[in-house]
């Protein structure tokens, strides 16, 4: 280390550019590496592991054998997958129509700071505590024909089967998906509201603007880059809603809710075809690497200037 | 692939700088938002309702269960199903979430860190690779990779351990964590490296002494993060463990429900208790919390 310092000394007395260049000598790779070390073995050699054991057939206990393509073939053939399939996109697309409009104007709401919004917003974000298996045991409790919401408040229409009718359960599961991440993404939100320079508001404000126009012409082209962010949690997330649609409805009625990740668990853990099951991991993650890469394309190429461009 | 597996939860521009970032709401707002207030009371019924009906469901016996209007308070409020659960070993699981929790994040807050540090400042293919990497995993959905990790662990004798829960949970906070705490990073000045450098301090030296204290905030943010999901994780225990030793809460509030099915305001009071200790959390540090998850996640 002493001997870095004297050459950077002595470079700085005859010239400026090459003491810089000693000075920022980066630190040594290796601080790197244990975080790496740890990726690669549960992120990356899994990630290549599902791919080969989709080529393979194997129950989850004894030996795994190489099949060629015939777990591929299985499962391409299974019309549940297709539903599964349909079943993800309906859900990720009814959850994003749902999420994202609330979750912005919460966040525009709660960004402001008046006291009662202070005290609303204590309460708005409780969800983002509660595990998602005590998520769905609750509403699976709340939803109840008979003992739950719908007869509380003496509303006969919400004292349906909501979870036994597979016309509705859909709907019921985005709502829960909704209550759930919502909080979260409101948060998201409230913060890029607030990273937004109070001179473009009170410019509009001398141009007579009124709340609508200001919401339209500053508030939202300056969360564009929050909105992208959002979004692609969203999206990428409705990828790994498991634990709540396991607990609430297991897939069901029928197939009415089987999740491509609950389909690829169901078939891996309870039909024990893990290989079915590896090649429904595959599809999980080409779909899920497809999604990030179109809504960054969405988000423009040259981020970096635009945003300074906005400030 | 390198270069485009950049998600846009990562920007690289400088954030807007301190100074013009609005801490009073705007001015010209005087007139009150009606739309907005009716929708933010609306909201809040939305939460509301179901964190009510759980709290006094979980306070009814069985008879009263059946027979009362479910969205009233009981007549005669009971902790039964409270002593009933947590005679039903919840102190062992909640033990076992603790210790998998902590295991968990404070290994991944210490690597992510020094993997944050060392992208940050550094330079060369190999941080640019690594970046990349942890980009990639950001995009990906590793639940998708669960059936190898059930092989990797069967195969080293750890399934129904929490060592096979702390492993993969550390793995999986990896790439969010580099993310938010190379943003915090960046925006430590160079020049104060610099001096330290003439100073003679060594790399590790700087890490702890300069990075650490300028980013507390965004460790702390990083580490509640981390901590909630892996405290409410339930993929990873109903894989990867089976016996009641090794049960973590959310798991035990799921086989609970099997088990008492019928008993609902018992299975509600297991809800309750599995939350309560995060709404302790959420009372004492919830400035700190939510500043730092908008920060961390709107940088």
């Amino acid at each position: 280390m002493s001997t870095i310092t004297a050459t950077t000394r002595e470079q700085t007395s005859r010239r400026e550019q090459p003491s810089r260049r000693t000075l920022e000598k980066g630190p040594s790779g290796w601080l790197a590496v244990p975080a790496l070390a740890f990726f690669t073995l549960f992120a990356i050699l899994p990630l290549l592991g599902v791919l080969f054991l989709s080529f393979t057939r194997w129950d989850g206990l004894g030996e795994i054998k190489l099949d060629g393509l015939s777990s591929w073939q299985t499962v391409l053939a299974d019309p549940v997958t297709g539903n599964a399939l349909l079943v993800t996109a309906k859900i990720m697309f009814f959850s994003f129509i749902v999420q994202a409009p609330i979750s912005l104007l919460l966040g525009v709401f709660t960004a402001a700071s008046q006291k009662y919004r202070a005290a609303l917003a204590v309460l708005y974000f409780v969800p983002l505590l509660l595990s998602s298996a005590a998520v769905a045991i609750a509403f699976k409790a709340l939803l109840d024909p008979n003992f739950g919401l719908g007869p509380g408040l003496g509303l006969p229409f919400l004292a349906q089967d909501w979870l036994g009718n597979s016309d509705l359960v859909l709907f019921v599961v985005v709502f829960v998906i909704a209550w759930q991440f919502v909080p979260f993404h409101t948060l998201i939100y409230q913060g890029g509201v607030r990273q937004i320079p109070t001179s473009l508001y009170e410019a509009a404000q001398i141009d007579g603007a009124g709340r609508v126009q200001q919401f339209f012409n500053i508030t939202l082209p300056q969360l564009k880059y929050t909105i992208i962010t959002s979004s692609t949690l969203m999206v990428v997330g409705s990828l790994a809603y498991f634990d709540l649609v396991f607990v609430l409805t297991a897939g069901g009625p029928g197939y009415s809710t089987r999740l491509l990740p609950l389909h690829m668990y169901l078939t891996g853990f309870k039909a024990n075809d893990m290989g079915a099951a590896s090649a429904l991991g595959v599809i999980l993650v080409v779909i899920g690497l497809a999604l990030a890469l179109f809504l960054q394309r969405l988000g423009g190429k040259n981020r970096n200037a635009s945003q300074l461009e906005g400030a | 692939m390198a270069s485009t597996t950049q998600l846009p939860t990562s920007p690289a521009a400088p954030p807007t700088p301190a100074a013009t970032r609005r801490r009073t709401p705007p001015p010209g707002r005087s007139r009150p938002n009606i739309l907005g207030g009716l929708g933010g009371w609306a909201w809040l019924a939305v939460i509301i309702v179901p964190v009510y009906y759980v709290v006094i469901t979980s306070l009814k016996n069985q008879a009263g269960f059946f027979t009362s209007n479910p969205m009233l308070p009981p007549a005669e409020p009971t902790l039964d199903n409270y002593k009933l659960v947590l005679e039903n070993d919840f102190a062992k699981y909640f033990a076992n979430s603790l210790i998998v929790t902590l295991g968990s994040v404070v290994p991944a807050l210490l690597v992510s860190f020094m993997a944050a540090y060392a992208i940050v400042r550094g330079k060369g293919k190999f941080l640019g690779l690594t970046n990349n990497i942890f980009l990639l995993g950001l995009a990906i959905p590793l639940h998708a990779t669960i059936i190898p990790i059930y092989w990797m662990i069967t195969k080293a004798h750890m399934y129904d351990t929490l060592l096979a829960l702390i492993l993969p949970s550390i793995a999986f906070a990896i790439p969010i964590s580099v993310l938010i705490l190379s943003n915090f990073l960046r925006d430590v000045p160079n020049e104060l490296f610099e001096s330290m450098r003439l100073d003679g301090c060594s790399d590790w030296a700087m890490l702890w002494r300069l990075a650490l204290p300028m980013t507390k905030p965004a460790v702390i943010t990083v580490g509640i993060y981390n901590a909630l999901n892996v405290w409410n994780g339930f993929l990873f225990p109903l894989i990867l463990t089976q016996s009641p030793d090794t049960r973590v809460l959310p798991l035990s509030l799921w086989t609970f429900q099997g088990e008492f099915s019928v008993n609902i305001p018992a299975v509600l009071a297991s809800v309750v208790l599995a939350t309560l200790p995060l709404l302790v959390v959420y009372v004492v540090a919830r400035r700190q919390l939510l500043s730092g998850l908008t920060a961390g996640f709107s940088k």
